[in-house]
């Protein structure tokens, strides 16, 4: 087979489960040629087309609800000239083809967007060319409709029937994409390619995956966050039936039995001595103690515009506000899990991982984490991404891919680690801590003059890269972390004298990426504070912020629409308020209004609505669905969510104590997308940030009480 | 030991009677459509049906399970997919998916009592869990299921070259 993709530079996003593309061009050390395939013809590393008609989109990156396969095959099938129906997709192998394979940031059709066209536009030109070559005419007299090759006489060829000769023919280097004004598939709301196997109990998620003969394990980690093992004893847990094997790995000691329940009881029975640590006294009240003075002695500046000090010290009166935000679980409805098989010197793994393959120096990706773990090359370890239940961005952490592969390496036959509930809930990597101290004085007319805020947290960086070689992340060298800040220190907002600070903490919590990463608080808390700067200057909500984002139209837009769709002029229904907010992730503009009532003492939240400008839709039911998800996580982090650490471990342990929202408390929601026709943003995160300030701002509207610390609790 | 049946075939299965029903069919049946979520029964993941009732198979264990008759997500419909499956589709209702094999069958309990109102739908289906947040599409397919098995119904019963509304 000739005529492969080369890709001899491969970018790398930073390990996410949102938030950044540090997008640093990275020369990869070989070429990687493409991935071993039985096809009658793939063209390149994202398709391939077989003799028996079927047409299959290779996707790199992770389904974990966001619609990504049905997106990422649009975007091919278009170019490609078939219709929606002859489409399949299949997960990408692990294989550097694909460079670093990660999902996160919402970045898969930002990404994709020209990649995966071109992928379909070269293939349909080579058939084209191939068609040409059969009909001894001319490629321009041949066109391609529905997957067939249509000569100036009507004469067609089915693709399938034409994949070997195009096989045969060289690359095109350039190929020509369609203007947005021909597109038949891109932007319509085509049927999901994975509803059906989700909708009959059919789809393979990791829990799902691996071999028949594979055995189950369990693994007892020390309840204290950075606590290692001092000595186990093992005599119970190997005397409880089906146990077969309990060894000690990285994380802690893992149990191998037939099945679950036994790999349980086994692990109930095992008697661990733990050194618990440094970490085995810390609780919140010291956590937030410490991010308080951390965030007033050592910031270190992030944004300063104008004299913030001065104006303050010269304002008549400012308006304060201290805003706090706690740890957050992912709660996958999938609990972490992974299939190992290390065997004649290869590894095999099954895992439901939104980072298959990715670059060393950052710690690799699944591929590079389980040949480590395994004892065996990279080059001799294969991934099979499965269906994921749920990411969010705990996916993108290798964690449970090493345990498999770890216990792999020390027993015979497949093993599948799989945590229960309780485990994934304590063993998280958290969303983290913040504390937020804000002061702003406003002009003579209302108008907002200088604004300052000192935040303090964790670094989701430095704890993913703390090997990062110095100065390639600048921000980073200078010890801020646009996964903490963004979304603060680029607020929209006119204010002509701003100031920034950002407090890296040092706390032994693990943290990581959770859907919409650095904005998750600094949208709260950037849009709480405009409502209160709105309210003290006694304008409305909306068109004050409106006034002060001259400079940003498409959140004027995105505002204007929703105040629209909610008829934000109008009075609430009796008991009722309503509260708005607008924050920019991930290239996309996201305006929402709630409308709130206070039962029992507790924030109902009736309707939502919300305006997304995305810039270009490839499929409005999926953006349309990706915004209710976000909303109905965002808000059930604004009303339940709450990890507390007491001892140095994690207090909650299953939907008892950290709750979902469930069908009985869901609001109603309208979803009008507004999109601006710029390049295409990400919607799998940016529907989350606003609708906590929304409803906060409700609330306050409604009771005059302002919430200023997560998740809301009233009175 | 336990012998029950399972999508209409009788099963006999060898697992310590005190192990829920979620694994055993799970581990020993092959039928991986059934989830597991939390363990505790309070997401639904695992929710099949015994002896028509909704059940969470996590708490459910094999030796209350002996001489029942089990549906699990497999075995919906002996054919075709069931109305709830063809609602699902057509409202696009799955994101990442896990839920939803509890999602339906906690339905399917619910639309074996009629059409269902909102008040209905709450109180049915507030045990299942969706993390992706798919409850507005939930809730829609579920009425449209009302619709299309009452079109069903409706069809079913009407006399072979009967209809005269054609």
């Amino acid at each position: 087979m000739k005529g492969l993709s080369r890709r001899s530079f491969v970018k790398i996003g930073v390990v996410a489960g949102g938030g950044l593309t540090l997008g640093i061009a990275w020369k990869a050390t070989s070429d990687p040629g493409l991935p071993e395939t039985d096809a009658t013809w793939a063209p390149n590393a994202f398709l391939r087309i077989d003799a028996d008609g079927t047409i299959t989109v290779m996707i790199p990156r992770a389904e974990m609800g966001q619609g990504v396969t049905t997106a990422l095959s649009q975007l091919v099938a278009e170019e490609l000239d078939v219709e929606w129906g002859q489409v399949s997709f299949a997960f990408a192998p692990a294989h550097d083809a694909y460079g670093t394979m990660v999902t996160g940031g919402s970045t898969s059709v930002v990404e994709s967007w020209r990649p995966l066209r071109e992928a379909g536009a070269t293939a349909r030109q080579m058939l084209s060319a191939a068609a040409a070559n059969r009909w001894a005419v001319s490629p321009d007299e041949v066109t391609t409709r529905q997957g067939l090759a249509v000569s100036g006489d009507g004469t067609t060829i089915a693709y399938a029937d034409l994949a070997v000769e195009a096989s045969l023919l060289d690359v095109p280097q350039d190929v020509l994409l369609k203007d947005p004004s021909e597109f038949s598939i891109i932007g319509r709301p085509v049927a999901r390619l994975d509803v059906e196997a989700k909708s009959t109990g059919r789809a393979i998620f990791g829990i799902d995956a691996g071999p028949p003969e594979t055995r189950i394990a369990m693994v007892a980690r020390c309840p204290v966050f950075g606590g290692t093992v001092r000595s186990f004893d093992a005599t119970a847990a190997l005397a409880v039936p089906g146990v077969g094997e309990v060894v000690q790995i990285e994380s802690g000691v893992a149990v191998v039995a037939n099945g679950y329940i036994a790999a349980k009881a086994g692990r109930d029975a095992l008697l661990v001595d733990w050194n618990e640590g440094q970490a085995a006294t810390l609780n919140d009240a010291e956590i937030f103690a410490h991010l308080g003075t951390e965030a007033r002695v050592s910031g270190r500046t992030v944004r300063d515009e104008g004299d913030t000090a001065a104006t303050l010290a010269s304002a008549t009166s400012t308006h304060q506000a201290v805003y706090r935000l706690p740890y957050l679980a992912h709660a996958t409805m999938e609990p972490m899990n992974c299939t190992a098989w290390v065997h004649e010197g290869r590894c095999t793994i099954w895992a439901p991982t939104q980072f298959p393959n990715g670059p060393a120096i950052i710690g690799g990706g699944a591929r590079q984490v389980a040949a480590k773990a395994a004892g065996v090359s990279a080059d001799n370890t294969d991934v099979h991404t499965t269906f994921l239940g749920g990411g969010f961005g705990r996916r993108a952490e290798s964690d449970f891919v090493q345990e498999a592969a770890e216990i792999a390496g020390m027993v015979e036959g497949p093993v599948k680690v799989i945590w229960s509930r309780e485990d994934d809930m304590q063993h998280d990597f958290y969303r983290p801590a913040s504390y937020h101290e804000l002061v702003a004085s406003l002009d003579a007319d209302g108008m907002p003059e200088a604004w300052d805020h000192r935040m303090a947290m964790q670094s989701i960086l430095e704890r993913l890269m703390p090997g990062w070689v110095p100065g390639t992340v600048a921000n980073f060298a200078g010890k801020r972390d646009p996964t903490s800040t963004e979304g603060a220190s680029d607020h929209p907002y006119a204010v002509p004298n701003a100031h920034m600070t950002y407090a890296k903490v040092d706390l032994p919590i693990p943290v990581g990426f959770w859907r919409s990463v650095g904005h998750t608080h600094t949208g709260f808390v950037v849009e709480s504070f405009i409502d209160e700067l709105a309210h003290s200057a006694d304008q409305d909500p909306y068109a004050y912020r409106r006034s002060l984002l001259g400079a940003h139209p498409r959140h004027i837009a995105v505002l204007d629409a929703v105040a629209e769709a909610a008829d934000w002029g109008s009075p609430a229904p009796e008991g009722r308020a309503r509260g708005i907010a607008v924050v920019e992730s991930f290239g996309s503009y996201v305006a929402e209004v709630a409308e709130v009532s206070v039962e029992n003492g507790r924030p109902r939240v009736h309707r939502v609505w919300c305006a997304i400008d995305c810039g270009t839709v490839v499929n409005p039911r999926i953006v349309q669905a990706q915004m209710e998800s976000g909303i109905i996580y965002g808000l059930t982090a604004a009303l339940y969510g709450e990890i507390n650490i007491e001892g140095g471990r994690a207090v909650q342990s299953n939907f008892h104590d950290y709750q979902m929202l469930r069908m009985n408390e869901a609001p109603t929601i309208e979803v009008v997308l507004a999109p601006s026709g710029d390049a295409p943003g990400g919607v799998g995160e940016p529907g989350t940030p606003p609708i906590a300030p929304a409803v906060t701002n409700a609330i306050y509207a409604l009771t005059g009480e302002r919430v200023r610390t997560m998740p809301i609790r009233l009175g | 030991m336990a012998t029950f049946t399972v999508n209409g075939e009788r099963r006999e299965i060898s697992v310590p009677g005190s192990h829920p029903l979620l694994w055993a069919l799970r581990e020993s049946l092959g039928l991986s459509g059934t989830k597991f979520g939390c363990g505790v029964g309070l997401c639904g993941a695992c929710t099949v049906l015994v002896d028509g009732q909704p059940t969470r198979s996590c708490q459910f264990t094999v030796d209350r399970a002996e001489g029942t008759e089990i549906t699990t997500i497999e075995g919906l419909t002996a054919d075709g997919p069931h109305a709830l499956q063809e609602a699902w589709i057509e409202e696009q209702v799955p994101q990442c998916g896990y839920c939803q094999s509890g999602q339906i069958m906690s339905a399917a309990a619910l639309l074996s009592e009629g059409a269902p109102t909102d008040t209905d739908i709450d109180t049915a289906m507030s045990g299942n869990i969706c993390r992706c947040g798919a409850y507005g599409a939930i809730r829609r397919a579920i009425h449209r299921a009302a619709e299309i098995q009452a079109q069903r119904d409706a069809t079913d019963s009407t006399p072979v070259g009967g209809s005269d509304d054609r």
